[in-house]
């Protein structure tokens, strides 16, 4: 059976994808579970590595369907990814799950749809009209994608890297990671690796810090021989590189490969990419491969097949720190929970203070009259500062809209619509300003400014926590901070020099770093080590990248981190004295 | 006994004389009887058909309920006990392959039946005793065929269907159980109740590792009861085998070979030695498809061109059919005539590789699911035409076809029917079109399963249609969860009747004596039916071992709780406050030693903090010191 996708890359003519598909029949099973197992290959250009991974794929479907012991139907998708691995595997899973019965789709224009062909089992016996027809297999329990890269130049075993990361930071059930880890390790010998930041691998503050670490640990294991707390240096930093990287890819929301296609069907999807120690020439090495490679897969489906239930239970939220260990839900909550517990205390505490004891003992010293202060908003002061967060959360809406439009402007370079962007961003601010009153002018007192920032960000990052934790912890990093420290620069102004010094650099520094082009611009530079100045094309081109994959990090970073920057922004420049202007006109 | 007086000598002997005329004139008129009959096909991807057919009878006369010859008592009571006029029992594992082994023969219209356990009983009992019935005939069954058939009790779990089953007076009940296991334990009762058990005859041949290794295994027990022929048991089992070839390896496409030539011995690993003693026939028949005798011309021996049967068989018969010249045909053997020396060993040899196909159903049915996530979904039933009645009625394209659809759908997915969609080649079509009688049961929470009949009238010139229904998932309470919940929940085959073919198949009857059991049920109702896929709905789960986390969680709670309520209720302040002041008044040694070498007097403390804030202090110098010392000693003892 084949599934045809068709794209457009525009409207004069159409370029066609064929997904071939096989099913095996379980003898003794009662077809109600399948499990699928995905090679993608790029059919214009097909290219030795893909070729094999093709025979691989081939090999392990031909063993099956001998298998008297299965007792769930395998399919195998041979996805073709002219079009990208992800859209060739989403488009079959889409027609799977959501076909439509009418012939002539409706909605031609848009980019793929699916339509079958034939093509079925590799009996002569069955008709063509037969083979015409979309067939299935039952719900999906897992798949497992396996493609064959480049040969490593020096690698002494032939290694498998794991890739598991879906859309919005969800994983896999671990129990699959951990098969898989298993018995390719310690069945087939193969290397086991998941994906790392090789930059910090070769960093040296990261090394200093791991020297630190293991000096401590021997110390401790001197003491009590019990504690085995110390850690080598190249496995602390290894692990550190995986975390960080394991992290980075769940925050973006973005799938690492078309396993992320499965996610969003609830079906446990891991995605493997064998990189051989040979050259593909080489006849004997590749046989072994495959029959290595093939006994792994196997292997992979018997564990699967053999359970009567599918994955279940809690181990879906972990970070992964080697492909062997991972760090659990219940460890990784609790410094997310303490930097998060801190802030409606603070926000209480400075919404509670500036109501006691007035503005008469407020560090700014306004020289208006507390009386009238107090007669005028009295307990509901707090009400002006909402209005503000609400006018800036408005704003950041709008910000958060206009990529949509802006993109269906024609023929411009990235660097020109994030120009437009930004532009249209700061016109509409000054517009709302102008039709609500700006912050400075309305007279808002910046505790109690500030406080309604923490109860805001307080809100979004709980509830960002749970739509993707990842994204949650990496933001509160430097979002909470730079809340905490947030200060008016005139307010510091009578405070002494030290104390001073430290807080203006350490809000400069997070106020810079919380922008998050800026962000984007120093961890583009850490991570590659290059500073471009395309920056503002790049950061346009990161975000419709985040746009496109409809991660909850775009909406995480206009709807929480820039109104919260913003915010901070005006407590720095908070006058700290109530207008003159208002004033006089009462 | 010697002294018993003659008179009753005499009344004795009397009895005895009237008790065996009265045997005589029933074996006279009508006695038990037991045929037993096999079937061999082979099909056409590579595999064979076995189909064994036991025939169990029992006259209707009322003396006779208590003792049976052959017949299984246990039966014979279920039948009285529960007063059932019609009872189908089947066990089945495994699919039967509609493309390739055939959707229009008498084997897959009443032998096909869908994976699990399928029940279906109609009773002789007014209407309002029906359903108490059923539920102690599910547990007699249960109890008789070691299996779960309990689980049918609940009235979620079965339906009276009206007319999409099958036509009755609401008396019918149906259930099924698509994940029940089937093994050799439920094998070993259905054995039971044959009087020759598998020690001899065609039972014999049921080698467990071997019947349990095919592709598809399916035993069956049907029951019919009146009052004029009495009681029948229909026992059959059938199974598709792959022959093990001589090397002890299973054929596969890619060894060049197209179809293996096997015999009774590669397929059950047994030779038939003679039949069972009691039984009144024994037959074995291998049946060749019409398309092989099609390609094998005109004449029908048992040795061909295409191919060679082991033994040459007693009989030929073939299919009377007017419609088609040709038609399958049947080699008959007489297992009386073999025994332990010259053991039967009935197989085939093909001469040629030859292709063929199975007549297939007018439409191949498949159910399927649509959509995902945990809240909704649509069931699509979707129907193929294979253009079969091209062959049977002509190339006409304005004729209709009628096919009726019967599902039963568990209440916790809860199904629109409104929402019924039909799509014909890709046109949405109006239901009123093609919909001649719908009789909608709506399921209701935790009390009734939804159970849909419907009668539709499909074009003859479609190629394909599809029905959609679209479902809400339910929620479950916890004890309502089965075990392993978190593969998801099964919604029963549904089954597609197309009343318009007729599967049956008439052979030509030689002597009525010896009439063959098994072709008499080929000859009976043969509607064509197909039996669709099982669907698995994964449903919400939630996570079984909170419950045992919650509950250790409150014991922690409340133990704490506890503890400290106890500790401040039994604590008494004032006795405490007076052991504080004996305890300041005691000074410490060091503190006395240097008064006493600045040759101070050792005088009362003054009353204040001073003394515990001193006695605070020192435990904690204390503390500090042991801990040193401590620490010290492990280092240096381990360096």
């Amino acid at each position: 059976m084949t599934n045809n996708m068709a794209a457009k890359p525009n409207g004069t003519y159409t370029n066609f994808g064929i997904n071939t598909v096989g099913i095996i029949r379980a003898p003794r099973g009662d077809g109600k579970e399948a499990i699928v197992l995905v090679t993608p290959y790029n059919s214009q250009k097909v290219t030795p590595n893909e070729l094999l991974s093709l025979a691989l794929g081939f090999s392990v479907f031909s063993l099956l369907s001998r298998a008297a012991w299965l007792s769930k139907d395998i399919v195998w998708l041979s996805a073709d990814s002219q079009f990208g691995e992800y859209s060739a595997v989403s488009s079959w899973l889409n027609q799977y799950h959501n076909p439509m019965f009418l012939s002539h789709p409706v909605n031609l224009d848009t980019k793929i749809y699916g339509a079958n062909q034939f093509l079925y089992k590799p009996d002569g016996t069955a008709e063509k009209a037969e083979l015409m027809a979309f067939k299935r297999a039952g719900t999906m329990a897992a798949a497992l994608i396996f493609k064959v890269g480049e040969t490593r130049k020096y690698g002494d075993r032939d290694s498998v890297t794991m890739y598991a990361e879906a859309s919005n930071g969800q994983m896999p059930n671990l129990d699959l990671l951990n098969v898989v880890h298993y018995l390719a390790v310690h069945r087939q010998g193969f290397r086991v690796n998941v994906e790392t930041f090789n930059s910090l691998l070769s960093s040296s503050w990261l090394r200093v810090i791991a020297e630190v670490f293991q000096n401590l640990g021997s110390v401790l294991r001197k003491i009590n021989p019990d504690w085995k707390l110390d850690v080598t240096v190249p496995d602390y930093v290894e692990g550190t590189a995986n975390l960080a990287s394991s992290m980075y890819n769940q925050a973006l929301g973005v799938p690492t490969g078309s396993h992320g296609a499965f996610r969003d069907y609830q079906v446990d999807a891991v995605s493997l990419e064998f990189a051989p120690a040979f050259h593909l020439k080489n006849e004997n090495a590749k046989s072994s491969f495959l029959l290595r490679g093939g006994r792994l897969t196997e292997g992979v489906v018997r564990s699967v097949n053999n359970l009567l239930e599918k994955f279940h239970q809690s181990f879906f939220l972990y970070f992964l720190t080697a492909p062997s260990k991972f760090i659990s839900v219940g460890v990784y909550m609790i410094p997310f929970a303490l930097l998060l517990a801190p802030l409606p205390i603070v926000a209480a505490a400075l919404a509670g203070g500036s109501k006691t004891k007035g503005k008469l003992e407020d560090e700014c010293k306004t020289k208006g009259n507390a009386d009238d202060l107090q007669m005028e908003g009295g307990s509901w002061k707090w009400l002006k500062s909402a209005r503000v967060l609400l006018i800036i959360q408005f704003w950041a809406v709008l910000v958060s809209l206009l990529p949509y439009y802006i993109s269906q402007i024609p023929g411009a370079m990235p660097i020109q619509y994030a120009v437009i962007w930004a532009v249209l961003s700061i016109t509409i601010l000054i517009i709302l300003y102008a039709m609500f009153g700006s912050p400075s002018r309305a007279g808002v007192e910046w505790k109690l400014l500030k406080a309604t920032m923490i109860t805001s960000i307080t809100i979004g990052m709980g509830l960002m926590s749970i739509i993707n934790f990842a994204t949650a912890q990496l933001g509160a990093l430097i979002l909470i901070p730079m809340c905490l420290f947030s200060r008016p620069l005139r307010a510091q102004l009578e405070m002494n020099f030290l104390p001073r010094t430290v807080l203006l650099a350490s809000n400069i520094l997070l106020t810079v770093l919380g922008f998050p082009p800026a962000a984007f611009l120093i961890m583009k530079g850490l991570s590659k080590g290059s500073w471009t100045v395309d920056i503002v094309g790049d950061f346009w081109l990161w975000m419709e990248f985040l746009w496109e994959w409809s991660s909850a990090t775009y909406l995480y970073v206009f709807l929480v981190h820039l109104p919260c920057w913003l915010l901070c922004i005006h407590v720095l420049l908070h006058p700290c004295y109530q207008p003159e202007s208002k004033m006089k006109q009462e | 006994m010697a002294a018993a007086p003659p008179a009753l000598r005499r009344l004795l002997l009397f009895s005895l004389l009237l008790l065996a005329s009265v045997a005589a004139a029933a074996e006279g008129e009508e006695e038990e009887e037991f045929t037993e009959e096999l079937l061999l096909r082979p099909l056409p991807d590579r595999k064979a058909l076995a189909h064994f057919h036991f025939r169990s009878s029992a006259p209707p006369s009322a003396a006779a309920g208590r003792h049976h010859h052959v017949f299984p008592k246990a039966i014979a009571q279920l039948v009285q006990q529960f007063h059932i006029s019609e009872l189908e029992l089947s066990f089945t594992q495994g699919r039967w392959n509609y493309e390739q082994w055939g959707g229009y023969d008498p084997m897959s219209t009443n032998y096909a039946k869908p994976p699990g356990v399928e029940l279906w009983a109609a009773f002789d009992l007014p209407l309002d005793e029906i359903d108490a019935t059923w539920k102690n005939l599910t547990h007699t069954l249960s109890g008789l065929f070691c299996a779960s058939i309990n689980f049918l009790e609940s009235s979620t779990a079965f339906s009276a269907p009206r007319w999409g089953f099958k036509l009755n007076e609401d008396n019918l009940r149906y259930g099924a159980l698509p994940r029940e296991a089937v093994c050799t334990e439920n094998l070993t009762p259905w054995l039971k109740l044959l009087p020759c058990r598998d020690k001899a005859g065609i039972a014999s041949l049921l080698y467990r590792p071997s019947i349990y290794k095919g592709y598809y295994h399916s035993q069956k027990l049907k029951l019919t009861s009146s009052q004029s022929f009495g009681i029948i048991i229909d026992q059959t089992l059938t199974v598709v085998l792959q022959p093990d070839n001589f090397r002890g390896q299973q054929l596969h496409s890619t060894d060049g070979q197209l179809q293996p030539s096997w015999s009774m011995k590669d397929l059950f690993n047994r030779k038939l030695s003679g039949k069972c003693r009691v039984s009144k026939s024994s037959r074995v028949f291998l049946e060749i498809e019409k398309d092989i005798v099609d390609k094998s011309g005109t004449e029908v021996s048992w040795t061909n061109e295409l191919f060679v049967l082991s033994t040459a068989p007693d009989r030929v018969l073939k299919e009377l059919n007017n419609m088609d010249a040709q038609s399958s045909s049947l080699y008959e053997y007489d297992v009386s005539n073999y025994n332990n020396d010259k053991p039967l060993d009935v197989g085939i040899t093909w001469k040629l590789p030859l292709i063929w196909s199975c007549t297939p159903a007018p439409y191949h049915a498949n159910r399927f699911l649509m959509g995902s996530g945990n809240e909704r979904g649509s069931i699509a039933l979707s129907f193929r035409s294979t253009n079969l009645h091209k062959q049977l009625f002509g190339n006409s394209n304005d004729c209709s076809i009628k096919a009726v659809v019967f599902q039963v759908v568990p209440w916790y997915v809860k199904v629109y029917y409104h929402s019924l969609q039909i799509f014909i080649d890709g046109n949405s079509k109006a239901i009123s079109e093609l919909v001649d009688k719908i009789h909608v049961t709506p399921s209701e929470d935790k009390h009734l399963p939804g159970t849909l009949e419907m009668l539709l009238r499909l074009p003859c010139s479609m190629e394909s249609a599809t029905l959609s229904l679209d479902f809400d998932k339910g929620f479950l309470h916890i004890d309502e969860y089965p075990p392993d919940a978190n593969q998801g929940f099964d919604i029963p085959s549904a089954l597609v009747t197309f009343p318009e073919f007729n599967s049956s198949r008439s052979y030509p009857e030689t002597d009525t004596l010896s009439v063959s059991r098994l072709l008499q049920t080929f000859k009976e109702d043969g509607v064509v039916k197909s039996y669709t896929e099982v669907l698995l709905v994964p449903l919400t789960t939630p996570d079984f071992s909170m419950p045992y986390n919650v509950i250790t969680f409150t014991c922690t709670v409340l133990a704490l709780y506890f503890g400290s309520l106890l500790n401040a209720l039994r604590r008494r302040i004032g006795e405490e406050e007076r052991e504080l002041k004996k305890a300041a008044t005691k000074r410490g040694l060091i503190p006395l030693l240097i008064a006493k070498l600045r040759g101070k007097k050792v005088d009362p403390p003054p009353q204040g903090s001073s003394p515990t804030s001193l006695l605070s202090t020192k435990l904690l110098l204390k503390v500090v010191f042991v801990v040193v010392v401590a620490v010290s000693f492990h280092y240096l003892s381990n360096s």
